[in-house]
């Protein structure tokens, strides 16, 4: 179970992205953190496995208080959460194989994961994972040659091989097409369901939130909004999340086969490895 | 996940290179000549070893740097380097402009490409050290053997970048403006220009930082500037001095390329 | 505003008149400095050797030629001698530059307060130092001879493998960098899985790229006494040999032209 107690984030800029957030996550659930964009969803997250430093406020998994772990012990502590990125977030030029066994990074030493002999457990528990997913076959391609869709399964094949007992998901379909972004989440609540994760699932789309989530949590400037079941998400709900527009549509008994909500449909802007910039060499001869 | 696996599946690292024999070839190659490179080197260690308390003195030496005694050669010596700065990047910019559209497959007739990359690789092979011996053995000593020298190592520089920049231009984009019927010096102002001259301000700023640089030693050979100064402190075994002129070269470096990037910001 | 409208006639303007008159006036301060540097130039040339120069040109041309090649039989230990200078000066340069150039990257220096400003200093040093003048200080340190040459070059570089890989390390993608983080990876693992890969074909550029030029560099500290090619042509000049001296030029230009067009290779097959 996940408890945050009054989380206040402020960054130095003085936003102040949370405003003193309560929220319990009881042991498998999957709940959809929605709400518009800086609402501060991303920052929530980021606070809970603490790449982004809570500025006051508690976070218990379990029992482990989070906030209190000096940096040996939140490396242990973060091997207990696995992450899913929006971009992908796949290192690009190791293999499908190198980077799913990055999960296990927490668990082995440094050497070891240097030259790359991980126990074979690992290695076994990769190969099981990827065959979940249906991408055996890719083993030694590199991330980079991989489409979008098949990338996050490999992020989720990451996250998982760290064994967690919680899921922190971050926007895992603003950059798949709306068929594939409905694999991901069914693969992610399926997969949630064999393993009883808990999951927070950051997302924008409300009616792929509706179709997988048991919870919803509504975030509004860094405040919790609502909270309660997918059915309750009424209009007038939603205008005090996002503000006046016209939710009918959104809200209309969602079917599985209708493709309509294209809204980032097209595949992501990946990044670029730096590469050898030609203004740069040649200036310096 | 039907079959059962009997063995454990192994899994390592696929390698860089995939065939085998070319990888070992690769990394034998690499033994031998490192061993060969190693083993012709000719290390004089009794030589290194008694030079090194006489480097400490050396370097002793250069401290503390002494602006003082030398300071009028050495503003001279600098404001030689700067004049022979400008006016070497100018001109060699100017010239190298030609010479670069000749240098370019896509603008020039296969001739003049031919003969524009030819003048650019030979001007590109010899270091300006080896310019400048020739050019003081014609122009005689003093800043104008500096000069030509500069200008001729800029030529290469900037004519081979330009060439390769209108080589890599959007062919889209200059056949739009050709199919407007525009004349050929059109076509370069209008098509050409615009798409590599925001680089090409930013590789003259860097030319001109090299420049200086390069004139730091071009003086060593006697073509002027802050090099013939150093030079001289060195003969003259005043290593307080020559220190004093190496922190000042270095300042102005750091000067010229801190105020290079801003200019180049403003530029773009 | 580049459109106007005067008496109901809208006309354009490239630039807004302000802007077009600035533009004017930065033209004629840069023609008048340069008119100004010419003349300082011009007063401390002696032109009547400038005027005859094509008389020494002539001259020296006719002395040159033609090439003396059964020379080229003693160019090619010296010839070796440079390619060692430029290979092992590179990997020196390479082995210094990479710690330098992650104690100078932003978001991967140890401290910004301290470390940072060190690993800058180094890079601006050895950059704006020319390997001719690093030679003319290691020959008296460690004698004449290729070793110096190779420290030499090795000095010379390291400011530049260290800028480019710094920036190229300050350019890397953060989520991928973050995504290493959240499994509970070491700082150590974080920088082998989440930035070496990353860099690495950058690396791999800047290191032919730099062989490349070092090659060109390592032709001429012979003439300090640094090792090389740079040492015959030194002696033939002051001996006058001037066929030799064309043989000596023909090699160096053959080497630098095959270098370049490696270094575009492998540098292609990386990227």
């Amino acid at each position: 179970m996940l408890r945050l107690v009054d989380l206040v984030k402020q960054y130095k800029t003085g936003d102040r992205a949370l405003k003193g957030v309560n929220l319990e996550v009881p042991d498998g659930q999957v709940m959809a953190l929605i709400g518009p964009s800086g609402a501060g969803k991303s920052t929530l997250i980021r606070c809970v496995n603490r790449l982004v430093e809570p500025t006051s406020g508690q976070i218990f998994l379990n029992d482990l208080a989070l906030s209190a772990l000096g940096q040996s012990q939140l490396r242990r502590a973060r091997r207990r959460m696995g992450m899913i990125f929006q971009e992908y977030a796949l290192v690009e030029r190791l293999t499908v194989m190198e980077n799913v066994l990055s999960g296990r990074l927490g668990y082995v030493g440094f050497w070891r994961s240097y030259l790359r002999r991980f126990p074979q457990s690992d290695i076994d528990a990769a190969f099981d994972l990827l065959a979940r997913v249906e991408l055996d076959h890719m083993v030694d391609k590199r991330a980079d040659e991989l489409s979008g869709g098949q990338r996050q399964r490999v992020g989720i094949c990451r996250a998982l091989i760290q064994d967690p007992e919680l899921l922190l998901v971050d926007e895992p379909t603003a950059s798949l097409d709306p068929k594939t972004s409905r694999q991901i989440m069914r693969l992610i609540r399926e997969l949630c369901a064999e393993r009883r994760l808990s999951a927070i699932i950051n997302i924008h789309d409300v009616m792929l939130a509706q179709m997988f989530a048991e919870r919803i949590v509504g975030l509004r400037l860094g405040e919790v909004v609502y909270d309660g079941p997918p059915e309750g998400l009424t209009p007038e709900v939603l205008t005090e999340i996002y503000g006046e527009e016209d939710w009918a549509e959104t809200i209309r008994k969602v079917d599985e086969d209708s493709d309509n909500q294209g809204e980032d449909g097209a595949a992501g802007v990946d990044h670029e490895t730096p590469s050898l910039d030609r203004d740069r060499l040649a200036g310096m001869t | 996940m039907s079959k059962v696996h009997t063995a454990p599946r192994r899994w390592s690292k696929p390698p860089l290179i995939k065939d085998s024999r070319l990888r070992w070839f690769l990394a034998l190659g690499g033994a031998v000549y490192l061993a060969l490179a190693f083993g012709t080197m000719d290390v004089n260690w009794g030589r290194v070893a008694e030079g090194i308390p006489r480097g400490l003195n050396f370097i002793a030496a250069f401290f503390p740097p002494d602006f003082v005694t030398r300071w009028d050669e050495i503003v001279d010596g600098i404001y030689e380097s700067l004049w022979m700065t400008v006016t070497s990047t100018v001109v060699g910019i100017a010239l190298s402009i030609p010479i670069g559209l000749g240098a370019a497959k896509n603008l020039a007739p296969r001739w003049v490409y031919l003969f524009c990359r030819g003048i650019l690789a030979v001007s590109r092979s010899f270091q300006e050290i080896i310019l400048a011996i020739f050019f003081v053995k014609l122009f005689g000593f003093g800043p104008f053997a500096g000069f030509v020298t500069l200008s001729i190592a800029t030529i290469g520089f900037y004519g081979k970048l330009l060439a390769e920049d209108i080589e890599d231009m959007d062919p889209g984009q200059a056949e739009a403006v050709r199919a407007t019927g525009a004349s050929w010096f059109q076509w370069l102002n209008y098509a050409v220009q615009p798409q590599v001259m925001p680089r090409m301000i930013g590789l003259g700023l860097y030319r001109f930082d090299i420049n200086f640089r390069e004139s730091a030693v071009v003086g060593i050979v006697g073509g002027g500037g802050i090099g013939a100064t150093l030079n001289t402190a060195f003969d003259r075994y005043e290593f307080d001095s020559a220190a004093a002129i190496l922190l000042i070269i270095i300042a102005i470096v750091m000067a010229v390329e801190y105020s290079s990037g801003y200019v180049r910001k403003w530029v773009q | 505003m580049p459109v106007r409208e005067t008496q109901g006639l809208k006309t354009w303007q490239h630039r807004e008149r302000g802007k077009q008159l600035a533009i004017w006036a930065g033209w004629l301060v840069a023609t008048i400095i340069f008119v100004y540097c010419w003349q300082l130039i011009s007063d401390k040339t002696t032109w009547f050797f400038v005027l005859d120069a094509h008389h020494q040109a002539a001259d020296l041309g006719e002395r040159m030629v033609p090439p003396k090649f059964s020379y080229m039989s003693k160019l090619w230990q010296p010839l070796w001698d440079t390619i060692n200078i430029a290979t092992l000066g590179t990997l020196l340069a390479l082995v210094l530059a990479v710690p330098t150039a992650f104690c100078a990257a932003r978001n991967t220096t140890p401290s910004r307060t301290l470390v940072r400003p060190v690993a800058l200093f180094i890079i601006v040093s050895s950059r704006s130092i020319n390997s001719l003048i690093w030679a003319l200080m290691l020959v008296a340190i460690v004698g004449p001879g290729v070793f110096a040459g190779v420290i030499a070059i090795g000095l010379r570089s390291i400011g530049f493998c260290a800028k480019l890989l710094y920036e190229a390390i300050e350019e890397i993608d953060e989520t991928q960098v973050e995504a290493v983080t959240a499994t509970g990876a070491s700082g150590a693992q974080v920088l082998a899985y989440g930035i070496v890969p990353q860099i690495l074909p950058a690396f791999a550029g800047i290191s032919v790229f730099r062989w490349d030029i070092n090659i060109r560099e390592s032709t001429v500290l012979g003439l300090v006494g640094a090792g090389g090619i740079g040492l015959q042509l030194n002696a033939s000049i002051l001996s006058l040999a001037w066929t030799e001296v064309s043989v000596i030029l023909l090699v160096i230009i053959a080497t630098v032209i095959l270098s370049e067009w490696v270094s575009a290779k492998v540098r292609h097959a990386i990227i």
